[in-house]
């Protein structure tokens, strides 16, 4: 059964892209990410237009972060006060972000930024998922017993603005989350993903959050950045097919519960050891696609007058 | 605007000229709906010609500027767009079908005069550019047009039935672009166009796929909010289902 996307302006099989949703959507499951990372490069090897991949998939992590924040509020493991801070940056980093891209669209290099983004920030952060896991099993192997400080003091905390984040016992300078959640919007807009795989390590090494509230603090502010990238996106480059944000939901939706019951059975650091393999994978083929020779050298841009 | 002019003097012409109606041709439908189920379409194209001749059949889109990009290899490392060059009044679709494979019969003035076949397609570039870039980068359009199935010209894909009653099968693909399709059936008799007839072909988009289209075009804030609004109730209807699973 075939579906047309108004926006995407093709015929695309329905149940592929359930089963597209419903794959990625165990991914996050398992492993507790967004998977927007997934889902907008599987959009684009299936040749949706990447900007309307990155456009669309911001509109559906929407969606799966609204539902998975409920659980972590419900125990408490939102820290609003933290998250009300990325927020606004996150605000500002989306914003901009969009304007970025129409920018780059215009002048046919968006395909090029998004696909660098995806080899620079899977590469970076799957080598060192891959590197702290390897660690982690090895140190399981061979027990000792040193402690791990809360976290590390750097030239970070000598930043001025301090506040108080009660839920997370930190006394630490606004403007440290306020710039990663400028990052991660700029993130969100450029790549399509929710930024969870940067703000997550961000928090917890850079921040020195407590783990505990680290998802559902990063799932609060991921719904608002990705629904004002979601409005710009729709509102600046009519990039977001509502069609295909519901389709990928729908499965997406799905595959999380079974996904979240797969995940309570496999061991933490091997969980992160084939999240790395699988984000190492992705980075791989998107990095393949930019360093070969391309089949055609030359390409249609973004139509115009239609 | 031009074309369109000289087709028209051209038809009052053959109209004023040869009364005994020498061509004749329609089509199954005049308009084609894109749905949401919309995989492509076919569409029949019949008539009759008076006496004897060839048919050669023109589908062209509606026309659009496109640019055309070239990537190189950037630093040695990753290909780049590089250089654009943009057509404007390149059309979205284009196809030609004929009743003999395209060869001698047909001279190349006339083949030029009315842009049959895609080395004729006048592809007018929206800036300046030397000649050798524009035709490497002419090329490359028509390439990749014919890649995705807008542009194409196959033979023999007009059929005669009993020697004056002439049919043929267009397909539209599902990437087909929404506007009005100008259909041209040509008679052609001694390497000489004797008669000419333009039927017009709407495409449009309707269903919930039109409604989705014109609101994220014509109300883009308000598409937004809805796109949000519609993933929050969503993310909370998953969360209310499967909260006691």
């Amino acid at each position: 059964m075939y579906v047309h996307l108004p926006i995407a302006e093709m015929s695309v099989n329905i149940f592929l892209i359930l089963g597209m949703g419903a794959g990625v959507g165990m991914l996050s499951g398992i492993f507790g990410v967004g998977g927007g990372f997934l889902m907008t490069p599987l959009l684009i090897f299936l040749g949706v237009p990447s900007p309307i991949a990155v456009g669309t998939e911001a509109n559906q992590i929407v969606a799966s972060s609204v539902s998975g924040v409920l659980a972590h509020w419900r125990r408490g493991n939102v820290d609003f006060k933290m998250g009300s801070v990325l927020l606004i940056g996150g605000l500002i980093g989306s914003t901009f972000g969009v304007y970025l891209f129409r920018e780059l669209r215009s002048i046919g290099q968006i395909d090029l930024v998004i696909r660098l983004s995806y080899v620079i920030f899977l590469g970076a952060i799957g080598s060192m998922m891959m590197v702290e896991s390897v660690r982690a099993i090895w140190r399981s192997r061979t027990p000792s017993g040193a402690l791990r400080k809360l976290h590390q003091h750097n030239f970070l905390h000598g930043l001025p603005f301090k506040m108080r984040f009660r839920r997370s016992k930190l006394y630490t300078s606004a403007l440290l989350p306020l710039g990663v959640g400028i990052l991660v919007g700029i993130l969100a807009s450029i790549m399509g993903v929710g930024g969870g795989f940067v703000m997550v390590p961000a928090m917890i090494y850079l921040l020195g959050m407590p783990t505990a509230v680290v998802i559902g603090t990063s799932l609060f502010q991921i719904i608002f950045v990705t629904a004002n990238a979601t409005f710009f996106q729709a509102y600046l480059n009519q990039t977001v097919d509502i069609v295909l944000a519901v389709l990928l939901l729908v499965g997406a939706v799905i595959g999380a519960q079974f996904g979240t019951k797969i995940g309570g059975y496999l061991k933490g650091e091997q969980l992160r050891g084939l999240l790395a393999l699988m984000v190492l994978g992705v980075c791989f083929k998107i990095g393949y696609d930019l360093w070969a020779m391309p089949a055609d050298p030359y390409s249609i841009g973004q139509i115009m007058g239609h | 605007m031009l074309r369109v002019f000289t087709l028209m003097i051209l038809a009052i012409s053959l109209a004023t000229t040869a009364r005994a109606e020498p061509l004749l041709a329609d089509l199954s439908e005049s308009e084609i709906k894109i749905t949401t189920g919309f995989t492509g379409a076919k569409v029949l194209l019949f008539g009759s010609i008076e006496g004897d001749g060839e048919v050669v059949i023109i589908v062209r889109g509606p026309n659009q500027t496109v640019p055309v990009r070239h990537k190189e290899q950037a630093a040695g490392i990753i290909y780049v767009n590089k250089r654009s060059v943009a057509f404007k009044d390149a059309p979205s679709y284009y196809h030609v079908m004929s009743s003999k494979p395209l060869d001698d019969w047909l001279p190349q003035h006339t083949r030029a005069l009315f842009q049959i076949g895609v080395e004729h397609l006048k592809l007018p570039t929206v800036e300046r550019v030397g000649p050798v870039v524009a035709a490497d980068f002419r090329e490359a359009l028509i390439r990749n047009m014919q890649r995705i199935g807008r542009y194409g010209d196959v033979a023999g894909q007009v059929q005669f039935m009993g020697g004056q009653l002439f049919r043929a099968d267009l397909y539209l693909p599902a990437n087909v672009l929404t506007g009005f399709y100008n259909i041209d059936v040509l008679l052609v008799r001694d390497g000489d166009v004797k008669a000419i007839q333009s039927t017009p072909l709407l495409i449009d988009k309707a269903g919930l796929g039109a409604t989705v289209y014109d609101l994220a075009y014509g109300y883009p804030a308000l598409y937004g909010i809805a796109a949000i609004i519609i993933a929050i109730l969503a993310g909370l209807a998953a969360n209310a289902i499967f909260r006691n699973m």
